[in-house]
């Protein structure tokens, strides 16, 4: 294989495997900047994808699909909303519950009932929808092309999904009241705001889009129900991390992804760019446990130095992690 | 009044415990055979594929041929991760409800069943541990039976490879999406004898191994056979658990062989075949003498290393995308094992010659990567101590 075509590859890769994680990252900033640390992020995104999965297989559209793992993550982010925001519950232990909640339903739907639901090979609309899109000569150009222009429809959407949560949040009227909210609710509060319904909203569609992130590895995956571990895999974790490297920045994420994917590629990759370029054969003779270790390792370091840069803007939410109470302002 | 409700509370104790003996002891009375099995999983028992549904099926299939109640006499803790205490633990539950012989699935197992059949409480119980290598014939200190049982899994391995041979084209290549390389005896001698059987009818061929690192993750192992396809490997073979290799090269539209089940199903278009265990085969035999016999179950089951010829490992049904000259030429191959005529270690290559008729060769001996003949490997080494690839593997190093 030539270089440009490994290195083509090599992108091409680094974008199709990790871009659930841009889902989900987008998915908890807006949960973040409206003031809730949700830590259910795993756990939703396995059940948004699942229920979006199935709904997708059983109506043989894209576009249920889709619907499906948005409503899906959504009514676990109605769940959430309802536990933190209505009855003021601590929002890191209800997090952590939802993510064992719904990382075990999914083991239990999956390897329960999975075998009943039809079968990827039988919705071939829906798995059409999901194929590779070719955009002609854009996808034609060395290295880039095929990374760039050559993806699944679904890594567009979360691009577009974050360049649109970036501008709500920094250009627009209800963005300006999510910030509002995440950085002082009193004054929020005091000011005619609505915290509860700006929450609920900000939190529902985040998950949402999160389920969606879901969507896209259990399509990746083909649905299938095997596995020890869920589709999502430890994706949700570092989406939480990845919102910190992000600056609570949506546009910022997407950058954010490519960098991390960049890394966590490298593992399956390596054979590839090795036989390309001989000169990388030192990838081969690091041992496959240390890559697999390397997502969290990159993660710790992100997060070390987030925490000891002195940059003057910082853009977490004041009141992240707290509820609001109005009677105890 | 409180009194009224403590003595009603009081009966109402009553009542439920001497029920609870009476059921106890009518259900100690009932049984004709007081055998109870005992198994430790991996994973969940309800499982519907992979590793833990394969030993559970083999379980139960062995005790309903052997006449046992399954729901009586089989007792199960899963779910049981590669950690001391909650094996040992598990050891004392089974140990307590009475089982006679107690099969560990796990390899992670064998230091808590090691010391579990060293505890002279658990004297009368035979303890099975699959893919282990200790067993009570090493040193006086056991004072139960404990063997270890596993499978010539290689010879099944070399089938396949014969038909992803000749399903690549001459000198192509073929990828292997494995869950490591040299580091396990068990995957290094499953690579080097899935090579030397593509090498039988593909002299030149290549196999190129993907590393994961990890027993079970799905994604990985998608993402390495797409890589390995995006090499340019025409036929994907895997030891690692899920179907996901065989879909990669189904999307792809390229071959694959599978593994522990016949994934034909998961790749119609792209499964040839897949090595597999039967492993009730197995357990018929551990069980059946431990409750007939016990006292000589190391003499007749000993540690048990069974292969084709006992039907303890096989592949799977030829599918439709094999070539037509597949299913004859594994036959040959198949028969020369069965009858003790040859095997894949013996440093004897296996050719075809142009009426297809299988054809050994002394003057070619086996060689390593680095060139060396291994000479003919013993059994100790296939299944404990294998740490090279032969000639025709590629890992890229």
């Amino acid at each position: 294989m030539s270089i440009t075509d490994a290195l083509a590859s090599f992108l091409y890769a680094v974008i199709a495997y990790n871009i659930a994680l841009l889902y989900g990252t987008v998915g908890e900033i807006l949960n973040e900047k409206s003031g809730s640390l949700n830590l259910g992020v795993e756990g939703i995104m396995a059940m948004g994808g699942m229920g979006g999965y199935l709904i997708g297989c059983a109506t043989n559209s894209m576009f249920m699909g889709l619907l499906g793992a948005f409503l899906v993550g959504g009514l676990f982010g109605l769940l959430f909303s309802f536990l933190t925001v209505t009855l003021q519950a601590n929002q890191n232990v209800i997090g952590l519950t939802i993510t064992t909640f719904g990382i075990a339903l999914y083991f239990f739907i999956g390897r329960g009932l999975g075998d009943k639901f039809p079968a990827f090979a039988d919705s071939p609309s829906f798995k059409a929808a999901f194929q590779p899109v070719d955009m002609g000569f854009l996808s034609d150009i060395p290295i880039i092309g095929k990374a760039l222009f050559s993806q699944s429809p679904l890594v567009y959407l979360a691009m577009v999904i974050a360049i649109i949560a970036g501008i709500y949040l920094k250009r627009t009227k209800s963005g300006l009241r999510t910030r509002a909210v995440g950085e002082n609710p009193a004054a929020a509060d005091s000011a005619g705001i609505n915290i509860k319904a700006v929450k609920y909203v900000n939190i529902i569609c985040g998950t949402g889009i999160m389920g969606i992130g879901g969507l896209y590895l259990g399509l990746y995956m083909g649905g299938s129900f095997e596995g020890s571990a869920t589709w999502t895999n430890g994706m949700g974790w570092i989406a939480i991390a990845l919102v910190i490297f992000a600056n609570w920045k949506p546009i910022a994420a997407i950058l954010g992804t490519f960098l991390f994917g960049l890394f966590f590629t490298l593992d399956t990759s390596k054979l590839v760019l090795v036989d390309a370029i001989p000169s990388l054969s030192f990838l081969t003779k690091i041992p496959t446990q240390l890559y697999s270790a390397l997502p969290f390792i990159i993660t710790a370091i992100v997060l070390i130095i987030s925490s000891v840069s002195k940059r003057k803007n910082n853009n977490e939410p004041s009141a992240i992690g707290l509820n609001y109470f109005r009677e105890e302002r | 009044m409180k009194k009224k409700i403590t003595v009603l509370l009081l009966v109402f104790v009553l009542l439920v415990a001497s029920l609870g003996t009476l059921v106890a002891f009518t259900g100690c009375t009932d049984s004709e055979s007081n055998f109870k099995v005992g198994a430790i999983y991996i994973n969940s028992k309800s499982d519907t594929s992979g590793y833990t549904y394969a030993h559970h099926n083999g379980i139960v299939k062995a005790m309903e041929q052997l006449g046992l109640d399954v729901n009586r006499q089989l007792k199960i803790v899963d779910n049981v991760p590669e950690d001391y205490t909650q094996v040992s633990n598990a050891i004392d539950t089974l140990a307590g409800q009475g089982c006679n012989i107690i099969i560990g699935i796990s390899f992670g197992y064998i230091e808590a069943m090691a010391a579990a059949a060293k505890k002279p409480e658990y004297s009368d119980i035979i303890f099975t541990h699959a893919t282990g290598y200790m067993s009570s014939l090493d040193s006086d200190e056991y004072t139960a039976t404990f063997n270890n049982y596993f499978g010539r899994i290689y010879q099944a391995r070399y089938l396949s490879g014969i038909a992803a041979g000749l399903k690549a084209s001459r000198g192509g290549k073929i990828g292997y999406v494995a869950a490591y390389g040299t580091q396990y005896a068990e995957t290094c001698s499953g690579i080097n004898a899935f090579t030397l059987g593509v090498q039988s009818v593909n002299p030149t061929a290549q196999v190129i191994v993907s590393e994961l690192g990890t027993w079970g993750d799905e994604t990985k192992e998608r993402q390495a056979a797409n890589e390995l396809i995006s090499l340019g490997c025409e036929v994907i073979t895997q030891h690692c658990d899920s179907a996901q290799p065989q879909m990669a090269a189904e999307e792809a539209g390229k071959f694959g062989c599978g593994y522990n089940s016949d994934m034909t199903a998961a790749a119609p278009n792209a499964h040839l075949t897949a090595p597999i265990w039967n492993w009730d085969v197995y357990y018929k035999l551990a069980i059946g003498t431990a409750m007939n016999e016990p006292e000589n179950f190391m003499t007749k089951v000993d540690n048990y290393y069974g292969g084709l010829k006992e039907g303890f490992v096989d592949i799977s049904p030829l599918s439709k995308n094999c070539t037509e000259d597949t299913a004859d030429k594994i036959a040959q191959v198949k028969d020369l094992i069965i009858n003790g005529e040859w095997d894949v270690f013996t440093d004897v290559k296996l050719t075809f010659d142009a009426e297809g008729k299988v054809v050994m060769t002394d003057n070619s001996p086996i060689l390593k990567a680095d060139g060396t003949p291994t000479g003919e490997i013993d059994d100790a080494v296939i299944k404990g101590s294998m740490n090279y690839f032969v000639q025709g593997v590629v890992v890229n190093e």
